[in-house]
């Protein structure tokens, strides 16, 4: 037999048709709604059409939920709209929900592999960009619209043409306090916000079988900032050992035969792909964006680029944009940009090995700059309790929140000021994502408290070193 | 869903690479039905003096030229919503974000893409010529400036032949149905931890 890659193998074994001019009726094995998912009910709804299985079909409040207080009713009327109308629509259709009171509540891309829900070989989609995340675990895990949505929870089915395929290799020992968001922001600085448009990555290499399942999820969760329909990692101990006696994993001896045909996933030696690329985890350094891209990240002992040095006009044009956006000068050293707050949580840096990272730093320190944690899920905020890790962070000064999406992104609220600089975890830089006028540089939980500590962007091995 | 066969409409320049779905549409009004105007919020927060869809000689835009993956980000469809309630029917530039695309394939909105230099040129004639049209031919893929230079482009032919037809995919599913519900049923014995 032809040799095949992860991708290959997900993808044949859910192709339920493929037409003569190439597109394929994929089958969907899980499918996550959230409260954004209003416009994909309304279009069935109109149509007059069942969801094909609302047992494959989960709705979690993320986007909108407050941070703060979850007493009802929500105080903006918009807001609690949204909550709400995910309860009955989901309600209505039959919808298991991991709703505002549920104890697994979290972030879509933090509960599903919490739940034991995304599993290797399994197709998932959700209508937001970052389901590449669940890819993972050796999932197939995609963002759609809200019209694909509407289109799965009709037929439990999408429409797609065959991707084409990007392995990325990174192998070697990366330096401390280099960490998967270190290695995500060098891939996507490396390779381009679009390098990655119409593929899907693997991830291999023997720096990315050193991740736990907590980096990997960080790596793939960003796949979409290269542009990538999606990102995997081939299943291994790792994996089974994260998944195993989760609510949702198989058990017994349906463990056993679910866990070796997992094994048969990994890409087989000698299968071809689309393109490759290579990068050594030893060049890598704890990284920061400048911009208001995520391909602007460079290592914090860098400084901000010179427009002038870039010989194509649009580029240099666009350099220019970027800088006057972000409020910063050409060659000051990053290392002295002064930040206003900083915001640790959300899909990409949630997780509970990101609050140990996070409060690891702020253990024992004040933070100069305030600024708000919020953990992924409600369980990794048991766990950080637990751990005594939110009394680090309140000693230092920060607010310690509710699980959501928060200041990723604002809906609830949680947003940064026009002008204000935000030192995050979040996983986009774009202008007015934050807030209006909002200026985010992007860079892993150890560093966002290294810079929390300082008040500047700060190299965190410096100020780690001889603690 | 409205077809797209044919237009012929002013086309504005957006010189920006990785023009994100936030900017097309900022989060705050995703919490909006479409009835409230989603034209209204198109570019919100980076529309500033002199904003390329704001000027007379390019009123009633029908095609918007970009740089590189115009519609990365966000998977939000009201960025598609948006233009096309703007009166937005063609994006043309070098890539798109795949999510954007496809939903730009779902509501009319036809996604062109043409190599970086073509619609470098394009951009520059047509910040040179404010007010300029380009003429959009779906069936025969081309894009026709006004000069009668013509690009031709390539799309997915499942793509092309639902923006003209107007079609409902799920229609088109649907009449799969037996073919699924085997699927499912092969499946089931296959991965029963599914
Ligand atoms: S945390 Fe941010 S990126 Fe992740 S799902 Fe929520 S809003 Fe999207």
């Amino acid at each position: 037999m032809t040799p095949r890659t992860l991708f290959d193998k997900v993808w044949d074994a859910h192709a339920v048709l493929t037409r003569d001019d190439g597109q394929t009726l994929l089958a969907i094995d899980r499918h996550f709604v959230h409260e954004g998912s209003f416009h994909a009910f309304g279009m069935i709804d109109h149509a007059g059409r069942a969801v094909r299985r609302p047992d494959r079909t989960y709705g979690v409040a993320d986007h909108y939920v407050p941070s703060h207080d979850r007493r009802r009713p929500i105080a903006d009327p918009e807001v609690a709209n949204m909550v709400e109308m995910l309860r009955a629509n989901t309600a209505r259709h039959g919808i298991r929900l991991f709703g505002l009171d549920d104890p697994r509540q979290g972030i879509v891309h933090v509960i599903g592999p919490e739940e034991g829900l995304t599993l290797p070989g399994l197709t998932i989609v959700c209508g937001d960009s970052h389901t590449s995340t669940h890819g993972a675990f050796g999932a197939l895990g995609f963002g759609i619209g809200a019209s694909e949505v509407s289109h799965v929870l009709a037929t439990q089915t999408l429409w797609q043409r065959r991707p084409r395929t990007l392995r990325i290799t990174v192998d070697g020992a990366p330096g401390p306090f280099v960490s998967g968001k270190d290695l995500i922001l060098s891939i996507i600085a490396a390779i381009g916000a679009g390098g990655a448009v119409g593929h899907v990555i693997e991830y291999a290499g023997s720096a990315i079988r050193a991740l736990s399942m907590e980096g990997r999820l960080t790596v793939c969760n960003m796949s979409i900032e290269a542009g990538a329909r999606a990102g995997m990692v081939a299943p291994d101990d790792t994996t089974f050992a994260y998944l195993h006696g989760r609510p949702n994993a198989p058990t017994g001896a349906g463990w056993d035969r679910a866990v070796a045909a997992w094994r048969d996933l990994a890409t087989d030696a000698g299968a071809r792909f689309d393109r490759e690329v290579r990068l050594d985890a030893a060049d890598i350094a704890p990284t920061v964006t400048w911009g208001t891209s995520p391909e602007t990240a460079v290592p914090v002992t860098a400084r901000v680029p010179d427009p002038s040095a870039e010989p194509d006009g649009r580029r240099r044009a666009q350099i220019v944009e970027m800088l006057d956006y972000m409020g910063l000068a050409p060659g000051v050293p990053l290392a002295e940009v002064a930040v206003d707050r900083v915001f640790i949580g959300s899909c990409t840096n949630g997780r509970i090995e990101d609050l140990r990272a996070a409060a690891a730093v702020l253990k024992g320190r004040k933070a100069a700059v305030p600024g708000l944690v919020t953990p992924g899920s409600t369980p990794v905020k048991a766990q950080a309790e637990a751990e005594g890790l939110d009394r680090i962070f309140k000693a230092a000064g920060l607010g310690w929140g509710e699980a959501g999406c928060s200041m990723c992104v604002g809906m609830n609220g949680d947003l940064v000021a026009a002008g204000e600089r935000c030192a995050s975890t979040s996983n986009r830089n774009f202008p007015h994502r934050q807030g209006q006028g909002a200026r985010t540089h992007l860079m892993s939980p150890a560093m966002v408290a290294a810079a929390a500590v300082t008040g500047r962007l700060t190299d965190v091995r410096r100020l780690m070193e001889g603690a | 869903m409205t077809p797209f066969v044919t237009l012929d409409a002013v086309a504005a320049p957006l010189p920006v690479a990785n023009v994100d779905t936030d900017q097309i549409i900022p989060a705050r009004f995703l919490r909006k039905p479409r009835s409230a105007g989603y034209r209204n919020f198109l570019f919100a927060d980076v529309r500033k003096a002199g904003f390329v869809l704001d000027r007379p000689e390019w009123a009633g835009a029908g095609i918007l030229v970009a740089g590189p993956n115009f519609g990365c980000g966000s998977s939000r469809e009201a960025a598609v919503y948006a233009l096309v309630d703007a009166g937005i029917r063609c994006v043309v530039a070098p890539s798109f974000g795949d999510i954007f695309a496809g939903n730009a394939g779902k509501n009319g909105l036809l996604t062109v893409t043409l190599p970086e230099a073509t619609v470098g040129g394009l951009l520059d004639r047509l910040a040179a010529a404010p007010g300029a049209r380009l003429a959009v031919d779906l069936p025969a893929q081309t894009v026709t400036e006004a000069d009668g230079t013509v690009h031709a482009f390539g799309i997915d032919a499942f793509r092309k032949q639902g923006l003209i037809d107007g079609r409902d995919d799920v229609d088109v599913t649907l009449a799969h149905a037996a073919t699924i519900a085997a699927w499912e049923a092969t499946d089931r014995d296959a991965r029963p931890w599914v």
